[in-house]
């Protein structure tokens, strides 16, 4: 396996499995969008939702360990390109051009990035171990919907919960037409189109998950 | 052709000795618009001299755009504000009477600078000497026109080719990475039919070479592209990276 | 006065290079690893044979003063190769592209070696496709070829504006592979200061150290000089800032005969001066002048923007003086014609330019086809000047770009120092008193590639292996030597800088031994050149130390070196009383303004021998032409 080594270590393998990461969570994060969208289906539609995955949980869990595998490699590869970037350029530019040649997206993936790590953090602490019932907010009799409506009423919460989507359309704009590049997927009359689509992408991913905290904010909790 | 001199100030890097330490210095000339940006710089040191100063040490050879020996980071950008320009192309009428200009020389681990602005790009021909050709002797080749090559895929390796190495990608970059400069020549090869016996070996080579040599990785911003003094397209690092991912997945690797 | 051997292969003008290369003696292959040769420069001639010669397996070292061997000025040449390919069945043939260069050159070549340049020029294109060189071609995928200066086909194959790049780019290529495979050892940033010789032999160099300033000394069978040439003596030229003569005149000194210095040629179409802090000149593809077509106004000190000139008052002077050519005369005609209608006071606003106009061309093919053929070119004008050749026609001024002139080689391309080869530009072998566009790579890489790679092995063949150690007596006096110079330089500690020295031995030159000369003028020239050599040495101020990067005392060494060999060409002009090519003297010319020769007294290379500082031995070269009668050159 010394080849996968090799290629793994090698400045594209790298990026490589960025964009092979990248891509898996993109994918997921479609079904976490369309199974967060039918909050707006009201209680009965979104508990109905969560207790059908509660029903399939050995599944659940074994898509849940591998997503964790996907995260950590795709944090490890970022944070090892970020050391290793910097070490490049030791001695920096007095005078930094770079908003002249490159958009802000790309230049901050390491920024947005950590910040949606740490909203992942606190995501998961408050929803994914309260719905698995580990830790101190258990949650009884299947009221899931209620829960997120009652989680949501904090505007702190809930505009940190803005942000980070925000922050995350950064990325995944960036990202998306990115791992195109990166894999070599590139072409004269259809790279235009993906860019297209990864920005429409991820500013529709962005907006519906910012939409649900603003929209029980508004809502008052119920 | 000839306008009103224009007054600037000049922010410029000195830097005795590659493990000196470098410092800005500040000069002040009135120049011709219709000047280049070297030919004030020529100035400069020709005014230096005369005080018995040491002038500032930076390399240009061919000035006209071709040779890539010339390069400073002007306000920021490698080869300064006009695009698919080198720096001695550059002419003080793009500037405005009152300016600052902040220069520096091109700034990466794999370009340690040897005196003020000028640095050592070997790093580059080191790369190249690992696979930048196609292994033929010379004598014994088949006639020019016994391969026809179309026109465009011809017009897209001269695209490539014609990179002229200097180092303007590695400097624009937040990463100082090379991949440009390595795809626009691993690009050439593989666009022609003349490279495909090596095509895979070649790619494998040459980015093992890069990564060994402290450059960064590229993270697609594509500031080489846009700082490029030929226009080089990313869409070079596309092509490279695909064979390479090909070649690691289904060639044997490098030894 | 000796007489020089210039070792013509005997037999008929086809078949001497055929049969030379079946009569040299070769090297076994086991053998070739025990020689070592250097080669000096990194250009086309230059790294071409390095490349070919470690491919053959001899050790060798190469060198260029550049950070890298793809700086060297062959990468700058624009318009394209010539090759007798005749693709496209418009009569061409080794001998028609043989007979064009001759007499491009005025007559002024050896015979058999521009035969042997016009053989080997199918298969440079063949090595450089087959390199991957991308060159432009036709829609069916073959290979495209342009017309140029001089030609009445089309035998010029171009990559864009940038076949110089290219074919450079290839060459290095193949160093590159070399220096990969351990073949051969590359040296970058370091300038050849001196040629050892041990017993009248060429047997190593001195280089400095660019960076540390220290004094290198390496050893060899045999010296490969490939240094290119030395129109910066004009300091404004269209050579690159550090093109030098340095490597061939210290050769020179060493004992290495000069041949034709006088002979340069200023290139037609090159961007006129802005101001005095003007650096070098800007050369424009003479494929320009394929659809461009040159013209001044009828009217002295015409101050009319070049619209408002109607087109009954304007001086098509190239078409109307040679209606066959036209705008594709050769160059040498082309130059003297602008300098001309400008000294008339007819140039652009009264001054020294010409109209090179496009609008005709972009009338009849469409402006879409004109950028597709000389797109980047219009944008380098463009940059640089801050005007749109679209819309204006573009201003061109002659400009010294190539010199003929360079240490004197045999048909082996060996100097007269036995073991010193000279390559390329830095010869003066093949292009006799003018050369044609597209002719110079054609001859670097023909040197390169294909001859003395055959010629080489000849001599070392004859060479005992063992190698001169460098701390022969012979390496260490030159080391000296070369310390005392330095120091000799840093410690004058004058008034002047070094480029004004160079700005003011340019001017000297370019308006007495530029264009057009006169016994006058260059007699002046000779003293002038003298006071300010003097001059310099009293009160030159070169800034900083010999022990690191100090491109002050790097200019100071070249420029030294300029005010020596600039007297030499004027010398030589003075001496060779006709007109030819690129060498004008105003006294010799025919009733309507046409450069004279004098075949019966002048038919010779001028060789020269260097005595001391202001005194050279002049040794002729008759040149024998068997096959082609000597005629007036006309492009009417």
């Amino acid at each position: 396996m010394s080849w996968f080594n090799t290629f793994f270590n090698s400045s594209i393998g790298k990026k490589f499995f960025m964009g092979l990461t990248g891509i898996s969570l993109i994918l997921f994060l479609k079904f976490h969008l369309v199974n967060n969208l039918s909050l707006f289906g009201g209680p009965e539609v979104f508990n109905t939702v969560v207790k059908n995955l509660e029903s399939i949980k050995p599944i659940v869990r074994v898509i849940e360990v591998i997503l964790a595998l996907i995260f950590l490699i795709h944090i490890f590869n970022g944070l090892r390109l970020w050391l290793e970037n910097k070490k490049a350029r030791p001695q920096k530019y007095a005078v930094n051009g770079s908003s002249k040649n490159s958009t802000v997206y790309s230049r901050t993936m390491v920024q947005t990035g950590t910040i949606v790590f740490i909203f992942l953090i606190v995501h998961l602490r408050t929803f994914w171990m309260s719905f698995n019932n580990i830790g101190v907010n258990g949650i009884t009799d299947h009221k899931y919907y209620e829960f997120v409506a009652a989680s949501f009423t904090d505007p702190i919460y809930s505009g940190f919960y803005v942000i980070a989507m925000i922050l995350l359309g950064f990325h995944l704009n960036h990202g998306f037409q990115s791992l195109f590049q990166t894999f070599g997927w590139t072409h004269k009359k259809y790279t235009p189109i993906i860019n297209i689509i990864g920005t429409v992408y991820s500013v529709v991913v962005a907006t519906a998950f910012a939409i649900i905290p603003i929209y029980f904010l508004m809502k008052g909790g119920n | 052709m000839s306008g009103k001199n224009i007054n600037l100030t000049l922010k410029i890097w000195r830097q005795a000795s590659p493990k000196a330490v470098g410092a800005f210095a500040e000069y002040k000339i009135s120049i011709s618009p219709d000047a280049s940006f070297l030919e004030m710089l020529d100035e400069i040191n020709d005014n230096l001299e005369k005080k018995n100063e040491l002038p500032i040490a930076f390399e240009s050879d061919c000035r006209e755009g071709i040779c890539g020996t010339c390069g400073l980071v002007i306000n920021g950008q490698p080869h300064g504000p006009i695009p698919k320009i080198a720096t001695c192309q550059l002419h003080m009428r793009n500037f405005k009477d009152g300016d600052t200009i902040w220069i520096e020389p091109f700034r990466a681990k794999a370009f340690p600078i040897i005196k003020d602005l000028v640095v050592d790009r070997s790093g580059f021909d080191s790369i190249l000497q690992t696979g930048g050709y196609v292994s033929v002797n010379t004598g014994g080749v088949p006639d020019a026109n016994a391969i026809p090559i179309s026109k465009d895929i011809a017009s897209l390796a001269f695209d490539a080719a014609a990179c002229i190495g200097c180092g303007a990608c590695v400097a624009a970059c937040k990463n100082a990475s090379a991949m440009l400069f390595v795809s626009a020549k691993v690009s050439q090869y593989a666009l022609l039919p003349q490279g495909q016996p090596e095509r895979y070996q070649r790619v494998q080579n040459m980015v093992a070479k890069m990564d060994e040599l402290g450059f960064g990785s590229c993270t697609n911003t594509y500031a080489c592209e846009a700082e490029c003094p030929k226009g080089i397209s990313v869409t070079n690092i596309a092509r490279m990276n695909r064979d390479y991912i090909k070649a690691s997945i289904t060639a044997n690797p490098v030894d | 006065m000796a007489t020089l051997d210039s070792k013509i292969p005997a037999g008929s003008l086809k078949d001497k290079w055929t049969n030379h290369k079946f009569n040299m003696k070769l090297v076994n292959p086991a053998n070739k690893r025990k020689y070592n040769i250097i080669v000096v420069g990194t250009g086309l001639a230059g790294a071409s044979a390095a490349a070919t010669l470690g491919e053959l397996g001899y050790q060798v070292t190469a060198f260029t003063f550049h950070d890298s061997a793809r700086r060297a000025h062959s990468i700058a040449a624009q318009g394209g190769i010539n090759a007798s390919k005749n693709y496209q069945n418009d009569g061409d043939s080794v001998y028609r592209l043989f007979y064009d260069t001759i007499k491009g050159g005025d007559f002024r070549a050896r015979e058999a070696n521009v035969h042997r340049l016009a053989e080997v020029s199918e298969n440079i294109i063949d090595q450089c496709v087959a390199q991957g060189v991308p060159f432009a071609r036709e829609y069916g995928g073959l290979l495209d070829n342009r017309s140029f200066g001089g030609a009445q086909v089309s035998r010029t194959f171009y990559a864009r504006g940038q076949t110089g790049q290219q074919l450079l780019l290839g060459a290095v290529s193949a160093l590159n592979r070399q220096v990969g495979l351990g073949n051969v050892k590359l040296h970058t940033r370091r300038e050849m200061l001196d040629l050892i010789l041990v017993d009248g032999v060429a047997k190593g160099i001195l280089v400095r150290n660019l960076v540390t300033g220290e004094i290198e000394k390496y050893s060899a069978h045999a010296v490969i000089l490939a240094t290119g040439g030395y129109a910066n003596v004009f300091f404004l030229s269209t050579n690159a800032m550090n093109s030098n003569a340095t490597s061939i005149w210290r050769a020179h000194k060493k004992g290495a005969y000069f041949g034709n210095p006088c002979f340069t040629q200023i290139h037609p179409t090159c961007l006129p001066i802005h101001g005095e802090n003007q650096s070098k000149l800007t050369l424009m593809s003479e494929s320009l002048r394929n659809d461009g077509r040159v013209w001044v106004s009828k009217l002295k000190n015409d101050r009319r923007a070049p619209g408002q000139i109607p087109e009954a008052e304007r001086d098509y002077y190239l078409e109307r003086k040679y209606p066959s050519f036209g705008n594709l005369s050769p160059r040498d005609i082309s130059s003297r014609s602008a300098k001309e209608v400008c000294d008339e006071g007819r140039g652009v606003q009264g001054g020294d330019a010409v109209y090179l106009d496009f609008a005709d061309a972009i009338n009849r093919l469409g402006k879409k086809a004109i950028e597709e053929k000389y797109g980047n070119l219009f944008e380098i004008y463009e940059t640089i000047t801050g005007e749109n050749p679209y819309n204006v026609p573009m201003k061109i001024y002659p400009a010294p770009h190539y010199t003929m002139g360079g240490l004197w080689v045999d048909y082996n391309l060996m100097s007269s120092i036995p073991g010193l080869f000279v390559l390329g530009e830095a010869n003066f072998s093949d292009h006799g008193a003018n050369r044609l566009g597209a002719s110079a790579l054609m001859q670097g890489l023909a040197d390169g590639y294909f001859v003395i790679p055959y010629t080489v092995g000849d001599y070392l063949a004859s060479q005992k292996p063992s190698l001169v150690e460098t701390n022969h007596p012979e390496f260490v006096k030159s080391e000296t030597e070369l310390k005392d110079f330095v120091n000799r330089l840093l410690s004058i500690k004058g008034k002047r800088t070094v480029d004004d020295f160079h700005k003011t031995l340019g001017r000297i030159m370019w308006n007495k031994v530029g264009m057009a000369r006169n016994e006058k003028g260059l007699k002046e020239a000779i003293q002038e050149i003298q006071t300010l050599r003097t001059e310099f040495w009293k009160d030159v101020n070169v800034v900083g130390s010999g022990n690191d990067f100090n491109q002050t005392l790097e200019r100071a060494g070249r420029v030294a070196d300029y005010l020596e060999l600039g007297e030499l060409m004027a010398q030589d002009a003075l001496a060779r009383n006709e007109s030819c090519g690129g060498h004008f003297r105003e006294e010799y010319q025919t009733e309507d303004g046409e450069a004279k020769r004098d075949d019966e007294n002048f038919t010779f290379v001028s060789a020269w021998e260097y005595i001391n500082p202001g005194t050279w031995n002049l040794h002729k070269e008759n040149l024998e032409f068997e096959s082609v009668k000597l005629s007036q050159r006309s492009y009417k």
